[in-house]
């Protein structure tokens, strides 16, 4: 469809996707403070297991990125 | 302008009221001329390739050609740099992974230096660019699961077939494990060119703010503070490329069903 009704669409969808990016915080939020947690509970153990964290906070990110990549999509290329 | 142009029946201002569009700086542009960007055309992309490989060498290369005991400051950042790189590898991907070392090495390096290249004002980033990360994954998963027929043959496929899980799940769970297989070269590439693109469109929007009087202050903070966040970004993007490769080099090499 064209016109003042598809760019209304356009806007709200771009707006509703920043739902994702706010979860996609609260999920990488939860992976930091769970790592946080048992790294002060075993502070020698912690260093072995920051490249477990970086790739949890990728995979939690990632996701928040595509709903980021929705509202780009909406925006520009449609 | 061509750019301009590009975008169809909209005028110079995109009817947003802005002097620029955030995302006119992810544009392929033919270097030479104003053209269309054809197969072998030299863009700016090419361009920024090029120089991303030539500081590379220059780092690798011609710091490290002293091969002084006691290094000088390229010297210790390119150890540094494949040092980091080799215990990552080692550690995730065994002994027997190592040999896949220089290829591992060149991903990280190419994906950092062009992630850094692009924090420079006025410059082009190749890896927001969905085509670039794209066949970088599509390489590494295309690459990986060849290597894993090659070394396993058949018995590749048990990665699916989780064994500790019951036995009447087993079927669900072999789907759900091929679809996840699949979806890794989309999550892989997407991961990278989201990040950086999302930063610097982000950069661009904020810039856009500067030119307003009442908001110029707190957009110039505001940029300062997002270009700190999008250098820990170009780095960890980086690190988060190469560490995932390495632990699908590792499920190829030793499938752990």
């Amino acid at each position: 469809m064209e016109g003042e009704l598809a760019n209304l669409g356009q806007f709200i969808g771009a707006g509703l996707a920043g739902f994702g990016s706010g979860l996609a915080a609260l999920g990488v939020g939860n992976v930091a403070a769970n790592f946080l947690a048992g790294a002060l509970r075993n502070p020698s153990a912690a260093a072995s297991q920051t490249a477990t964290l970086f790739i949890g906070i990728a995979f939690a990110e990632a996701l928040g990125i595509f709903s980021f990549l929705v509202a780009l999509l909406l925006m520009f290329a449609v | 302008m061509a750019t301009e142009a590009a975008h169809g029946a909209e005028t110079a201002d995109h009817g947003t009221g802005l002097v620029f569009h955030p995302m006119d700086q992810f544009m392929v542009k033919p270097l030479f001329g104003d053209g269309p960007v054809g197969w072998f055309t030299i863009t700016n992309v090419t361009l920024w390739m090029a120089i991303c490989v030539l500081a590379i060498s220059a780092l690798m290369v011609l710091g490290t050609s002293r091969r002084a005991i006691i290094p000088s400051r390229s010297q210790s950042v390119a150890e540094l740099a494949y040092g980091f790189i080799y215990k990552m590898v080692e550690d995730v991907t065994g002994k027997d992974g190592l040999k896949y070392f220089p290829y591992i090495m060149t991903l990280f390096m190419f994906i950092v230096f062009s992630n850094f290249l692009g924090l420079i004002p006025m410059s082009f980033t190749t890896t927001s660019h969905i085509a670039v990360t794209f066949v970088l994954a599509i390489l590494v998963f295309v690459g990986i699961t060849v290597l894993g027929f090659v070394k396993h043959g058949a018995h590749f496929l048990g990665l699916f077939w989780v064994t500790s899980a019951p036995l009447a799940l087993r079927p669900i769970l072999a789907v759900i494990e091929i679809v996840s297989y699949f979806v890794r070269p989309v999550s892989h590439s997407i991961r990278l060119a989201g990040n950086i693109m999302a930063g610097h469109a982000v950069l661009k929007v904020f810039a856009g703010f500067a030119a307003i009087a009442a908001v110029s202050p707190i957009s110039v903070v505001a940029i300062t503070a997002i270009y700190g966040l999008e250098v820990l970004v170009a780095f960890v993007q980086a690190y988060v490329f190469t560490i995932l490769t390495c632990v699908y080099l590792k499920d190829a090499l030793h499938p752990a069903h």
